[in-house]
């Protein structure tokens, strides 16, 4: 992989991620109590998805509307292992058969089905949590994308295949819990994951992890495969026509997107303590994208303000207005659509980051943010 | 699993199943059809298709109360005044939010998707607030109650036989409109080359928000149909929103009888899985199917050549 000759954090960029750190790292757990706190802990494992959605929709033009399906995959693997550690032979010593789940005991299991024997080793369950998504997203992408699928029917068999996993989650309710979900987890390897301490610790971990996340994501961006993805999303045919295999392009793409996914549906397991099909349906998997519509589908940076903003939106108004949040939320996705289709970060860079650059002109007559914001502009046509 | 029942009774389970098949294909087939209008002819992503049939049932709703409060001896008729009033309000609706939203969107189909789930949930939070979160059912007519028996073991629920009538009845209307009038034509054609139609004198913008707008009114009378079996309530819409574009897709974008055909396979597979195996394995399995299918020819089973 080449790199282009502009370094890989312009002035701008070092700062956008400096100020995301310090508010993911200083402000917000200075101000927050433990409670609130978890809530935003809550909030970072959505912008892992939002990150991916930036990457395939924003830069490369494929709409997802499964990544829900992506997020449970890695939960469901992450929760698969906690229930297990929580389901030793003494603490379910009630049973008629000690030792496995509630919820299979519940449906007259007998004993652990194969599949879950893996799950016994966290080793084995943090690679799920990534491999199983991708593998996954792997065959969907090269169905679909090696057949030329794209677009809306993309969208719209992506969105079939979130019904059929909560159907089946649902429906099997023997070995995945069924519409409750995994729930009553407790430790990770011994560790108690249900105390407020450790609730604030897996905070810091979401923090840390979505930010190599982010330079992944940001790395993924300024190298040339970037740029490939953008001219694919622009002019696919003249890209396959330079003599490109658009479809792996794709493929990784939307691997990526899945493998964030996967990990923030795992940090949702570790940080809420449940996992269930409410969050894998089509409805979250939409609510997803509307995170990265809000923030602005091009921007990295603007995904994970985006997720933060409206799930904070989203609890604040569902704790003292529960009418009006679906109001809001649903006027929410057609402003967003129709005024500002490049969301807070398309703001910030069309109106507000001008107006900054002609202040500091006057007084250093260095713009720095001119690169940066013809590129922005270049991808937003 | 079949050695416990004579030959007569495996033939009636199989007429039963393939008549509740039938049921499940008229339910998709008025479902499907005001979007083959909207996605097939448009392009435009409807996912508020399922709240505008919503409409239709609340309207139907109201029409029942309506009338067993003023009119009761014409109770029995009721339906027919209120499957008017649903294609009028749904379609009103359609127009309106046409003129509003989509026709800034037409250039940006993924676009339209989001803003069209925005106004869904719109739509379903208004209804919420103005009619209630509990489900409502009407009071079918008399006429429509009971089931007409055809062997000893073979019974037919007549609301059931009503809404397949209902189903081929819009079928043939909506198949007119497209390929007899004056207006079909127009939509055909802008569907074919939107410039040479605006070219040769079609108002385009016109004929697009009728066209939305009549999509509409379909789904507002499918919804006025389905309250004759099943209940309604402010979410129900989102239930059928996956089925209806997987069996526009699988049916070929653009082309109604694809459509047709496609709920007619899509309903039988998943009636007859239903019987084998458990109701949520038989959904699984089909929309499987489906999908599957889809990816190997993503064009659906009849596909139209258009010049894009």
């Amino acid at each position: 992989m080449t790199f282009s000759k502009t370094p890989l954090f312009s002035r701008s960029e070092i700062i956008g991620f400096a100020v995301l750190a310090v508010l993911i790292f200083l402000i917000l757990p200075t101000f927050l109590g433990t409670f609130r706190l978890n809530l935003f802990g809550k909030y970072l494992t959505y912008a892992f998805v939002a990150v991916g959605l930036a990457l395939c929709w924003g830069a490369g033009g494929i709409l997802s509307l499964g990544q829900g399906v992506f997020f449970g995959l890695g939960g469901y693997c992450m929760a698969m292992f906690l229930k297990l550690e929580a389901s030793t032979p003494e603490n379910t010593s009630i049973q008629s058969t000690p030792g496995i789940p509630d919820f299979m005991d519940w449906n007259q299991l007998t004993e652990l089905p194969a599949w879950w024997i893996p799950f016994h080793s966290l080793t084995f369950s943090l690679i799920a949590v990534v491999l199983v998504p991708v593998t996954f997203a792997f065959f969907i992408g090269v169905a679909m994308f090696r057949r030329r699928v794209g677009g809306v029917y993309f969208a719209i068999i992506t969105q079939a295949f979130a019904a059929i996993l909560t159907i089946l989650i649902i429906g099997q309710q023997g070995y995945t819990g069924g519409v409750n979900g995994i729930t009553d987890l407790r430790t990770l390897n011994g560790w108690n994951i249900r105390t407020g301490e450790a609730k604030e610790i897996l905070y810091y971990v979401n923090g840390v992890l979505l930010f190599a996340v982010l330079f992944v994501a940001h790395f993924v961006r300024k190298s040339k495969l970037g740029r490939i993805l953008i001219a694919m999303r622009d002019q696919e045919d003249r890209v396959r026509f330079s003599g490109y295999d658009v479809a792996s392009f794709k493929i990784f793409i939307f691997c990526l997107g899945a493998a964030f996914a996967g990990i923030g549906g795992a940090m949702f397991t570790l940080q809420v303590g449940f996992m269930s099909p409410t969050l894998v349906g089509i409805v979250p998997s939409i609510e997803m994208v509307i995170f990265c519509a809000v923030g602005g589908r091009l921007s990295i940076l603007g995904a994970v303000y985006g997720a933060l903003l409206v799930n904070w939106a989203k609890t604040s108004f569902s704790e003292s207005f529960p009418e009006l949040w679906l109001f809001g939320l649903g006027g929410l996705f057609i402003a967003v659509v129709m005024l500002f289709p490049n969301g807070l970060a398309g703001i910030w860079t069309e109106q507000i980051m001008p107006r900054l650059s002609k202040l500091w002109t006057a007084r250093a007559r260095r713009a720095p943010q001119t690169h940066n914001a013809s590129t922005e502009k270049r991808g937003a046509v | 699993m079949f050695s416990d029942y004579s030959m007569s009774e495996l033939g009636a389970i199989f007429a039963m199943q393939g008549f509740a098949g039938l049921i499940l294909f008229s339910v998709f087939v008025l479902m499907a059809l005001g979007l083959a209008i909207i996605f097939g002819q448009m392009g435009v992503i409807n996912m508020a298709h399922g709240e505008f049939m919503i409409l239709g049932a609340y309207v139907t709703y109201f029409v029942s109360q309506f009338f067993s409060a003023y009119m009761p001896a014409l109770f029995g008729s009721y339906f027919f005044v209120a499957m008017i009033l649903a294609f009028f309000a749904s379609g009103a609706l359609g127009l309106l939010v046409e003129w509003s939203i989509i026709r800034h969107l037409y250039k940006r189909p993924l676009d339209t998707l989001l803003a069209t789930w925005g106004l869904s949930l719109i739509l379903q939070q208004t209804y919420r607030s103005v009619f209630g979160a509990r489900e409502v059912g009407v009071t079918i007519p008399s006429w429509m109650m009971g089931s007409m028996p055809v062997t000893d073991l073979i019974e037919i629920p007549v609301n059931g036989i009503f809404v397949m009538v209902l189903a081929v009845g819009i079928s043939m209307a909506v198949y007119i409109m497209m390929f007899r009038s004056n207006w079909g034509k127009q939509v055909r054609a802008i569907n074919q080359n939107r410039v040479m139609a605006g070219a040769v004198g079609i108002n385009t913008e016109w004929t697009d928000r009728l066209t939305f707008g009549i999509g509409c009114g379909v789904a507002g009378v499918a919804g006025s149909a389905f309250t004759m079996i099943g209940s309604t309530g402010p979410t129900s819409g989102q239930l059928y929103i996956v089925d209806t574009f997987l069996v526009v897709v699988f049916g070929g974008a653009g082309s109604i009888l694809g459509t047709i055909a496609s709920a007619f396979s899509i309903s039988q597979a998943q009636s007859i899985m239903e019987f084998f195996l458990s109701g949520s394995m038989a959904k699984v399995l089909t929309l499987l199917i489906v999908v599957g299918i889809l990816m190997i020819r993503p064009q659906g089973l009849f596909s139209l050549k258009l010049r894009k």
